[in-house]
């Protein structure tokens, strides 16, 4: 493995508290280390900024959902292009791109690490056959277990031990890192073309409500000491007035706690801080949730931010996707799983000059910069939801600088100032808090944070360069120097190897894949397996023996063993 | 007879069939000596497709032509000579692929990039439309254990699934009893619409016949009902308006709906737009109860190279790399339009068989180019090509990923080894990728 | 003669036949065969198992004449999917990609005369030295 010494550059690694400080940072056998390493290659980055190599929590780069929407959209894909190059391989899509390039963009941006968030577990091998040909990145994905028939009912019956050994089941059946929760029981309501409305909305025929879903699923998470938080995407997505929904959700897993993170990781709020009872008098309740979001101490979130672009929306929420495609009349895939879940997909058209996008542009930025701790505000689009990862550039543009937002309050929908608080506000983010919000904050949501995130000792040597001197550049006023700057990475380096030199790809490796395998009791385990034979060859369609992800489709497995076998003893 | 049942034999289990899109998966297949000797649940096509592996002057050696003779000749040559085709071509086809693995796919689509070619599945010839027509309205389906657990109705339109998809009523749809339908298919409802009365439509609570190539017409009129609208005709595509009410009706009130559609639609008439109106017709139905549509995907793995090359390009056929990037139009880049219109010069063709199954104007094109072709048996294929490197059977002597017709992949295991020196068209494909990057 | 609407597709034969060997009798059995509606076989004068011509722009095929058991469907012919089928299907896709494998009008004579081919001499004798 290579080593390298990166010379020169300003170092912004908020997990270690260094900020803006010249400093060099060494890596040998691809990880950081104290002293250089003899022969090591020199970088120098006199005049740049340095941060830790980029990490994504929530986007959707891969499998059944996603490449659904790349079939749904052959108009999108003529957006956007790569040739292949004696280094790298084709590939198309702005919204949706094809694997390759999905790998090849990110690392562009400075991104070492990325996780795909809503795996239904039935097609796990697809999401790990995806994940296989992404390259450049370390990889993860979350299984769905918001309509989970086993799950449902365990919790129902106030099993809660059989419901964590059935989720431990679960990832390592799927090769999943974290749980995943979407519209809690809305989406096996979604079966019978119905919803449910509210946390205390039964689900049909199970009886359980979604408040008792995600509070049951947090004790489990934290049961099993899995690294990440439960991963919720609230009830009442995109609906007017659903803040409410939204704020008591951040309540429900009150109870739960973990001394290291959060024990909620609430996902792309911007889609949930909605006001207004009609698209009329549609509005942002963003400082609401914001308030809310700064008040709690378990709860963090990510925005979802909305770019104005035309893009694909893809959800595991089903009832959510046909709703929107009703509003639109545009094309609409829908994708129940049966036991599981209930993946949609539509298009939509974020144009600057509707009320109801600007507004929602308006939101994500809100979110940004009303919540005061940075490492509770991380920044996401919910790629390709409110918009593709390659638009990060442009929203850290707007974060930096306030004059970027006036102009561009200026071109969009008069509504954007009017129904949120954009407008009012000053804050600027700094570099510092940028390097919290798409990196350290993200790994140590995660659980990642040993060895992602950051630049210390023992972290990974994943090191992202941007060609921007901190003395003589003011983001405020050079915004789109900014945008520019974070478009193409100086150097982007992933396990001490530079993957990208002046916004080109040089190198193409592949990453790892992140699963967790928590061991509960033995016992407890045969009794919930049981119970999985007896469903599985009456419910399901495929035979048990057959459902398991095989060890050969995940390339480069990083496997987290967690022992939680004090669950059933 | 005694000797031989005191010897023991190895039963495999959970084996996935590599026929239809079905993809059974509760196969047991019985094996001594490397000898599959009994197979069981699997329908009358899939059971022959595993013996199929035993047919007597099975192909174990490549050939290549030779003044116009085929004669054997070695793995190494023969993948050197395809290398040679490819790379010598200007615009070669490279088509099939809905019999062989994913894993196979993933190197056909490296090729077919590196030599700028156009690649295609059979999906061009079967559910090609119906992608079509996806990607104009979008498709609301689901996993088949949906419409077991749920399904309280379910349409066939223009599909047989008694001689084509054998299982799929027993495994899926009717017959099988699902957690809300538990007394199986006394709770459920079968309609066939079809323009013959097939041995599906005999098995049917209700068959209606429609005209042929009046499914877009029949679609339409049905869509005027749900939606609470007029009906200007007495009878449409030869159903009386009457009888289209009842069912329009039936279609609402249901709290499950399914409709499963074939080549009826997609090969008739309007085509794909035969499809998209289906369709408009399931979304219809969803503002008033809950309703899927799914396509009959055919062979076992035709959904899998869709996805494949969706994943891997953005498109999930008739992909044309001769800019350097992807590029799909169907209907220009769509292997019948680039055989016929006389483009292609040399084709690559994989686990299917176009001598047998595209059109005289075609084949007669193929006939003319130098042909590779890669798979198990001899086919008509196999008679015109120029060079033939025989495969083994993926999901019987080779492991493998599939794609069932609702996109759930399943790895299809090996149950028997293959013929000695016989290597699977992953491995072949991937030997003549690097024979053809060599040297780069 | 008559003059027909062919329709091609899978039978549950040709897909078992298929599997054993196309180049097998069982699948030119099962494949090299038209199922016409009896009403349609008597115009023709012809009884299961003679032997009749098929003929479209494209081209002409010998098949065995069948008793249609997915009938009646007077007016329509159906030939299994396979090389006999597509000896006759049609040219085009009307830019979908998709050829035409269904609705082809076809004549239909007796040809009790004449032989029905194998996959193997079909393609030897259609499409070898093109």
């Amino acid at each position: 493995m290579a080593s390298l010494i990166i010379k020169n550059g300003t170092v912004y690694d908020p997990a270690n508290n260094v900020n803006g400080e010249k400093m060099d940072i060494y890596i040998k056998d691809g990880k950081i280390v104290e002293k250089a390493a003899r022969g090591a290659k020199k970088i120098d980055c006199n005049g740049k900024i340095i941060m830790p190599g980029g990490v994504e929590i929530h986007s959707h780069i891969a499998g059944g959902k996603v490449n659904s929407g790349r079939l749904l959209r052959p108009e999108d894909h003529k957006k956007l292009v790569m040739p292949k190059t004696k280094l790298t391989r084709s590939g198309s899509g702005f919204s949706t791109p094809s694997t390759f390039m999905t790998g090849y963009l990110y690392s562009k941006l400075g991104y070492t690490t990325a996780m795909t968030p809503a795996m239904p577990p039935l097609m796990a091998r697809h999401t790990h056959e995806e994940l296989n040909d992404i390259p450049m990145l370390d990889k993860g994905s979350y299984p769905l277990t918001d309509g989970n028939w086993f799950i449902m009912r365990y919790l129902k019956d106030g099993d809660i031990e059989k419901a964590a050994a059935y989720a431990a089941w679960l990832l390592r059946s799927t090769k999943g890192f974290a749980l995943k929760i979407t519209n809690p029981g809305g989406t096996e309501a979604w079966g019978w073309g119905k919803n449910c409305k509210s946390l205390d909305d039964p689900v049909p025929y199970f009886d359980i409500t979604p408040r008792e879903i995600i509070k049951g699923l947090a004790e489990v998470n934290e049961m099993l000491g899995l690294p990440h938080s439960i991963h919720l995407q609230a009830n009442n997505l995109g609906r007017l007035g659903n803040y409410e929904t939204t704020i008591d959700t951040i309540k429900v897993p009150s109870g739960t706690k973990n001394k290291d993170r959060q024990t909620l990781h609430l996902t792309h709020v911007q889609f949930h801080s909605y006001g207004g009872d009609s698209w009329k008098n549609f509005e942002s309740e963003a400082e609401t949730v914001a308030k809310a979001v700064n008040k709690t101490d378990n709860a963090i979130i990510d925005t979802g931010n909305v770019t104005l672009d035309n893009t694909t929306t893809m959800t595991a929420d089903g009832p959510m996707e046909y709703y929107l495609q009703s509003l639109t009349h545009f094309k609409w895939m829908n994708r129940d799983v049966e036991l599981e879940t209930a993946p949609g997909i539509t298009p939509f058209i974020y144009s600057p000059k509707m009320s109801t996008a600007a507004i929602q542009w308006a939101i994500g930025l809100e979110l940004g910069l009303l919540i005061k701790d940075p490492w509770k505000v991380l920044m996401t689009t919910d790629h390709p939801n409110g918009g593709p990862f390659t638009r990060y550039p442009r929203i850290i543009s707007w974060l930096m600088s306030r004059p970027a937002r006036d102009e561009m309050l200026e071109k969009v929908n008069a509504a954007a100032g009017k129904r949120s608080s954009l407008a009012s506000i000053d804050r600027e983010y700094d570099f510092n808090d940028i390097a919290t919000v798409t990196r350290a904050g993200q790994a140590r949501s995660l659980g990642l944070s040993e060895t992602k995130g950051h630049l210390g000792i023992g972290a990974h040597g994943d090191v992202a360069v941007y060609d921007i001197d901190p003395d003589n550049m003011d983001p405020s006023k050079d915004f789109k120097g900014i945008e520019k700057a974070f478009s193409a990475a100086a150097y982007t380096i992933k396990g001490g190897e530079v993957l990208v030199r002046d916004g080109e790809i040089v190198k193409v490796t592949y990453g790892n894949t992140y699963w967790t395998n928590p061991h509960v009791d033995k016992s407890l385990e045969k009794e919930v397996l049981s119970d999985i034979e007896y469903n599985f060859k009456r419910y399901y369609s495929v035979n048990l023996a057959n459902y398991p992800v095989q060890d050969k489709y995940v390339k480069n497995p990083i496997e987290l063993k967690i022992d939680a076998q004090k669950v059933g003893a | 007879m005694q000797e031989s049942l005191s010897k023991r034999c190895t039963v495999a289990s959970d084996v996935v069939c590599p026929f239809c899109g079905t993809l059974c998966d509760d196969i047991e297949v019985d094996v001594k000596d490397n000898k599959i000797t009994d197979v069981r649940h699997a329908c009358r096509i899939g059971t022959a497709k595993f013996f199929s592996v035993l047919e007597e002057g099975r192909p174990t050696k490549p050939l290549i032509r030779k003044n116009g003779v085929m004669v054997e000749t070695t793995v190494d040559t023969a993948v050197k000579k395809a290398a040679e085709i490819l790379k010598k071509s200007i615009r070669p086809l490279l088509y099939g692929w809905s019999s062989t693995s994913c894993e196979a796919h993933a190197h056909g689509i490296a090729i077919a990039e590196e030599v700028g070619g156009v690649i295609d599945g059979t999906t061009s010839v079967c559910h090609g439309p119906s992608v079509l027509a996806i990607q104009d309205v979008g498709c609301p389906s689901c996993t088949l254990a949906e419409v077991k657990n749920r399904a309280d109705l379910v349409i066939y339109w223009g599909c047989n699934p008694m001689h084509a998809h054998p299982r799929h009523l027993s495994r899926y749809t009717i017959y099988p009893r699902g957690y809300f339908r538990e007394r199986g298919h006394q709770d459920r409802e079968l309609i066939v619409i079809d323009v013959r009365k097939t041995d599906t439509a005999k098995i049917a609570n209700k068959f209606i016949k429609v005209d042929y190539g009046r499914d877009y017409e029949l679609l339409g009129a049905i869509r005027a009902a749900v939606n609470g609208n007029e009906i200007n005709a007495e009878v449409v595509g030869g159903v009386t308006k009457e009888e289209i009410q009842k069912l329009a009706e039936k279609l609402k009130n249901c709290q499950f709906g399914v409709i499963f559609f074939g080549m009826g639609l997609t090969m008739t008439s309007a085509k794909h737009r035969n499809i998209d109106n289906a369709i408009c017709l399931t979304k219809d139905l969803n503002r008033h109860t809950k309703f899927s549509i799914m396509p009959m995907r055919g062979h076992y793995n035709v959904t899998g190279f869709g996805e494949v090359l969706t994943w891997q390009t953005g498109y999930p056929y008739a992909v044309d790399f001769s800019t350097g990037y992807p590029r799909y139009n169907p209907g220009e880049t769509s292997a019948n339009d680039v055989l016929q219109r006389g483009e292609a010069d040399a084709a690559l063709i994989v686990a299917s068989d176009p001598v047998a199954h595209f059109p005289r104007k075609s084949v007669e094109y193929l006939a003319k180019m130098p042909l590779i072709y890669i798979g198990p048996h001899h086919t008509p294929t196999s008679l015109l090509a120029d060079v033939f490197i025989p495969s083994t059977f993926v999901g019987i002597e080779t492991g493998g990923t599939a794609y069932r017709m609702d996109t759930v992949p399943l790895y299809a295991k090996k149950v028997v080894d293959g013929p000695k020196g016989v290597l699977s068209d992953e491995e072949i494909l991937e030997r003549i990728y690097k024979e053809i990057v060599r040297g780069k | 003669m008559i003059e027909v609407n062919l329709i091609t597709g899978r039978t549950i034969e040709q897909g078992a036949s298929m599997e054993i060997s196309k180049l097998s009798d069982e699948y030119t059995k099962a494949t090299a065969i038209c199922e016409l509606d009896s009403e349609d076989m008597t115009q023709l004068g012809i009884k299961d198992g003679d032997n009749v011509k098929v003929s479209s722009v494209a081209g002409s095929v010998i098949v065995k004449a069948r008793n249609a058991t997915q009938g009646p469907h007077k007016g329509m012919a159906f030939i299994p999917m396979g090389p006999w089928a597509n000896s006759i299907t049609g040219t085009g896709s009307d830019s979908t990609g998709m050829p035409p494998f269904k609705g082809i009008d076809v004549k239909i004579e007796e040809a009790k005369a004449e032989k029905v081919l194998s996959a193997r001499e079909l393609i030897e004798e259609v499409y070898r030295g093109i």
